[in-house]
């Protein structure tokens, strides 16, 4: 086995009085991926922000190629070979994909930009990733989440010493076959004998990529070891600390009168009509591929965005969704898929943050509401577990799982009768997610509608009753609960030309032009592989 | 400087245990009913957080201090600072400014900004002094000037939320527009000859308390009271937080972005309308520069021009420490120049402080 070319030894690193980390090792061998697992608040960011410079360790050694590291910046450890992809990506929006590739160096001559060769470099390096169709020039902004990760590695790659890459929740924002992709090609640099070290909280994955696991937990080295020791009972074990029996609640559910229920729902002129319904204790789940209109439908459903045609109906009575306070007062809830840009206000308390969709009902001639308001909500922040100093601590202070419970906290205390929850578990470990599938569960079994969209195919399967599979802004096809993840897969890319036209609107009404979707993604299944009426895949479930 | 909890110690969470009781109803049954206005600490131990000054008196807390400590400096430094002649001459020169102030700030809590009060200060002033030289008794001149404002503010908020353009430039010209506006209508002469009985309203005094600190005052403690206490207050912040999300938790965005202009309008009209009973004349240049001295004034209090932090006693308390600097200049015969100097200073540490509290808790958190 080769020498490492990091080595981390003994460090810790303290917050004022919280200790973040504490005597943590971690070795980096060149050719291999060292999984990096634990539960948000593990110690895991504290760790790569060590490793990166961003952070000055307290204690302990920290060593590139045998050469200790006494005093790292960012700009000296990325120098010395340590690159970093993170979840959140660092390219710059409005400017174009070669730009990005090479801004802080970009070629030039008295100032003046080579424009020729930073093309030429720019085509080498995206060829590089995989993506030969991409143009150097096309502005990052309007790419999708999954192109815009392969540039920020491309980008990464384009360093003059590559030795070690961090990969930070690299797949957060992408669909299954999304991810496959950028694992491949992460298993392509670990051929090129980079060391790896890949941070992810979806457990598979680290299987399937991993060589080495290092599990974090409370600020502390939990377990390290070769992934081959370890099955996925044994990682969640060593990660939250003792064993775990099953993460999705119990599915014994009986679906009630139809508590919520679309008609010929149309958000584009041109765009497919769509019929859904999830009767009270159900839980429908939605899937699809990325760009599919999943959130689009949702947002459309909660009023938020703007719809051409349609009816939608809460607990039988029909409602216009005009906008997200109308269908607010009609019992619908929405917790959005994006916490920071369309759910948090940042700066207002953790408890401010819970009222604020309240705050009109439980008021009187205007004033807020009195304390009864706030102890109720204290009340399901503490029924929700919610780990926090204060209640009146700002809601930016909280982790990704702790901020979804706080969100979750402000639509029950609207008392909804219908929940959505846009990937209701991205960004959220593995403990919290069992905490909040099971939240989800019994809500159901209080007789809430829930609808679950997912890009995650074990927690959709796992949760879901039913599960209606999106394509192109289109409702693709409707499968049980016990469906298997290939069945999904197969609808949501139409590969198996699985296509159930009786699920949608039988409407004469249909767009001409459906098979140009709003959407217009590249991604787009051909729909000319639509046979008319093929056998069912997976059984096919019809309940009322 | 706040110290933020980074994270709670755990022992382990809890997957298996009781499910969570996600109804409201059933809640209560998992935990007591915590103490209102204690920390409630369901698992963890409270014993990591850490109290300072700035939890205590919030934000307003370093404008607080500063404005005590200059009123002691120059008590010290001058007899005639603390005599009752004196602080009526500035609570004068402070409550017009003030009250803008305070309208301004509803703007910024929401992340806007106003560039245009000055000059609706200057219209409705002049407009209400051309008023009562035709003849229009008082109360209806009073009322037509403030509504000449509220009027104004109305379009800024329309021009933001309905034509989408940014504040900055909406207001800007709404500055040049408003401004325009009284140098045509008063072909830019001085409007003179208004009744006493007008003027009687800024100059006058009850109970020895000069009317305008009265007002100003009034216009304090009712913005105080509104932002605080009712749930237009917390949508204003809410908006100034994340627009976004605020409206996906059912806060009228647009609504409440229309009435902080439409207020901030009507501040400025009733400082024009206050400003021109004072003088005893309509100047259709008053008030020039006054939408800056009112950001500045917003700004030392504590308020964040990215919206949703701030406070109306902290927009005052930086209304009153740039008077109570400008007065001491004037007592100690200091250079009014360098007043100018010292206020910019104060400008640049206020928020310098400010990002250095944010830096550090962002460290820590």
């Amino acid at each position: 086995m080769a020498e490492p070319v990091v080595e981390l030894h003994g460090v810790s690193k303290a917050f004022g009085p919280v200790q973040a980390l504490s005597d943590v090792s971690l070795r980096l061998v060149p050719g291999q991926v060292n999984c990096l697992a634990g539960e948000n608040g593990a110690g895991k960011s504290t760790l790569i922000r060590v490793l990166t410079g961003a952070l000055r360790r307290d204690s302990g050694s920290y060593e590139i190629d045998g050469h200790p590291v006494t005093a790292p910046t960012p700009a000296s450890v990325r120098a010395a070979g340590v690159q970093a992809v993170y979840q959140e990506l660092s390219l710059l929006p409005h400017l174009s994909v070669a730009e990005n590739l090479f801004m802080g160096r970009l070629p030039a001559r008295t100032g003046i930009i080579a424009r020729n060769r930073l093309e030429t470099r720019a085509r080498k390096a995206l060829d590089e990733v995989g993506l030969t169709e991409l143009s150097p020039h096309s502005i990052v902004e309007r790419l999708p989440a999954a192109t815009r990760q392969l540039v920020e590695i491309a980008k990464v790659l384009t360093a003059d010493s590559v030795k070690v890459i961090v990969f930070d929740e690299p797949t957060t924002a992408l669909t299954e076959a999304e991810s496959e992709r950028l694992l491949q090609h992460i298993l392509r640099l670990r051929e090129r004998g980079i060391a790896m070290l890949y941070v992810t909280h979806r457990l598979e994955e680290m299987f399937e990529i991993g060589d080495w696991v290092t599990v974090l937990r409370d600020g502390g080295l939990s377990e390290a070891g070769p992934i081959s020791g370890y099955d996925e009972d044994r990682l969640i074990t060593a990660m939250v600390g003792r064993e775990i029996s099953s993460l999705y609640p119990e599915t014994h559910r009986h679906a009630g009168t139809p508590a919520l229920r679309v008609r010929g729902l149309r958000r584009f002129d041109r765009s497919p009509s769509i019929d859904l319904h999830v009767g009270a204790g159900e839980i429908l789940g939605i899937g699809g591929l990325l760009g599919a209109g999943r959130s689009g439908l949702l947002l459309s459903i909660f009023g938020a965005a703007p719809i051409v045609a349609g009816q939608v109906e809460v607990g039988g009575k029909p409602v216009k969704p005009s906008g997200p306070r109308t269908m607010m007062n009609a019992g619908v809830g929405l917790l959005t898929e994006d916490r920071k840009v369309l759910g948090l206000l940042p700066e207002l308390s953790i408890r401010e943050n819970v009222t604020i969709a309240s705050l009109r009902s439980g008021s009187r001639r205007g004033l807020l509401p009195g304390r009864e308001q706030a102890e109720e909500a204290d009340r399901l922040l503490d029924s929700l577990r919610l780990r926090a100093g204060s209640y009146d601590q700002p809601v930016s202070t909280l982790s990704g799982g702790n901020q979804q419970k706080v969100l979750l906290a402000r639509w029950l205390l609207t008392k909804p009768k219908v929940l959505m929850f846009d990937e209701p578990t991205k960004g959220i470990d593995v403990g919290a997610k069992g905490e909040l599938y099971n939240v989800i569960g019994d809500l159901a079994a209080d007789g809430l509608g829930i609808i679950v969209v997912s890009s995650y195919l074990p927690e959709l399967l796992g949760l879901a009753d039913r599960i209606l599979v999106l394509r192109d802004g289109a409702v693709a096809g409707e499968l049980p609960g016990s469906a298997a993840e290939e069945d999904v897969l197969r609808l949501a890319s139409g590969s198996g030309g699985a296509e159930l036209p009786d699920s949608e609107p039988p409407d004469s009404e249909l767009p001409s032009g459906e098979d140009e979707s709003a959407d217009g993604g590249e991604v787009a299944a051909p729909r000319s592989a639509t046979p008319p009426r093929p056998d069912d895949p997976g059984g096919v479930s019809r309940d009322a | 400087m706040p110290k933020l909890v980074w994270r709670e110690p755990i022992e382990t969470t809890t997957i298996t245990n009781r499910p969570p009781g996600g109804a409201p109803d059933d809640a209560a049954a998992l935990e007591t009913v915590p103490q209102p206005r204690q920390a409630p600490e369901p698992t963890a131990e409270p014993k990591r957080r850490v109290v300072t000054l700035g939890d205590i008196a919030g934000r307003e807390s370093g404008g607080l201090v500063v404005l005590l400590v200059a009123i002691g400096a120059l008590t010290l430094a001058s007899d005639e600072f603390l005599t009752g002649n004196n602080l009526a001459n500035l609570a004068r020169q402070v409550a017009i400014f003030g009250i803008i102030a305070i309208g301004q700030l509803l703007v910024i809590l929401t992340a806007g900004i106003d560039l245009s009060v000055g000059s609706i200060l200057g219209l409705s002033g002049a407009s209400t002094a051309q008023f009562l030289v035709a003849g229009v008794p008082i109360l209806p001149s009073i009322l037509l000037g403030v509504a000449i404002g509220t009027v104004l503010g109305i379009v800024n908020g329309l021009l933001v939320t309905r034509a989408l353009l940014p504040p900055f430039i909406a207001t800007l010209g709404m500055l040049g527009i408003a401004r325009g506006l009284v140098l045509v209508t008063t072909d830019a002469q001085t409007i003179q000859g208004v009744p006493d009985a007008f003027q009687v309203i800024a100059n006058g005094t009850i109970l020895g308390i000069p009317n305008l600190l009265i007002i100003a005052a009034v216009v304090t403690v009712v913005m105080w009271f509104v932002l605080a206490r009712t749930v237009f207050g917390r949508y204003i912040y809410a908006v100034g937080s994340n627009p976004e999300s605020a409206r996906l938790a059912g806060v009228p965005v647009r609504l409440v972005t229309i009435s902080v202009y439409m207020i901030s309008g009507l501040l400025a009209g009733l400082g024009g309308v206050l400003l021109a009973s004072r003088l005893g004349a309509g100047i259709p240049t008053a008030g020039t520069g006054f939408e800056l001295n009112a950001i500045a004034a917003c700004v030392i209090g504590g308020a964040s021009l990215f919206g949703a932090k701030g406070s109306a006693i902290g927009a005052a308390t930086g209304a009153l420490i740039m008077g109570v600097l400008n007065n001491g200049g004037n007592l100690l015969a200091i250079n009014a120049f360098y007043l100018q100097i010292a206020i910019g200073v104060l400008i640049l540490v206020a928020v310098g402080f400010d990002q250095l509290n944010t830096r550090r808790s962002a460290a820590g958190g």
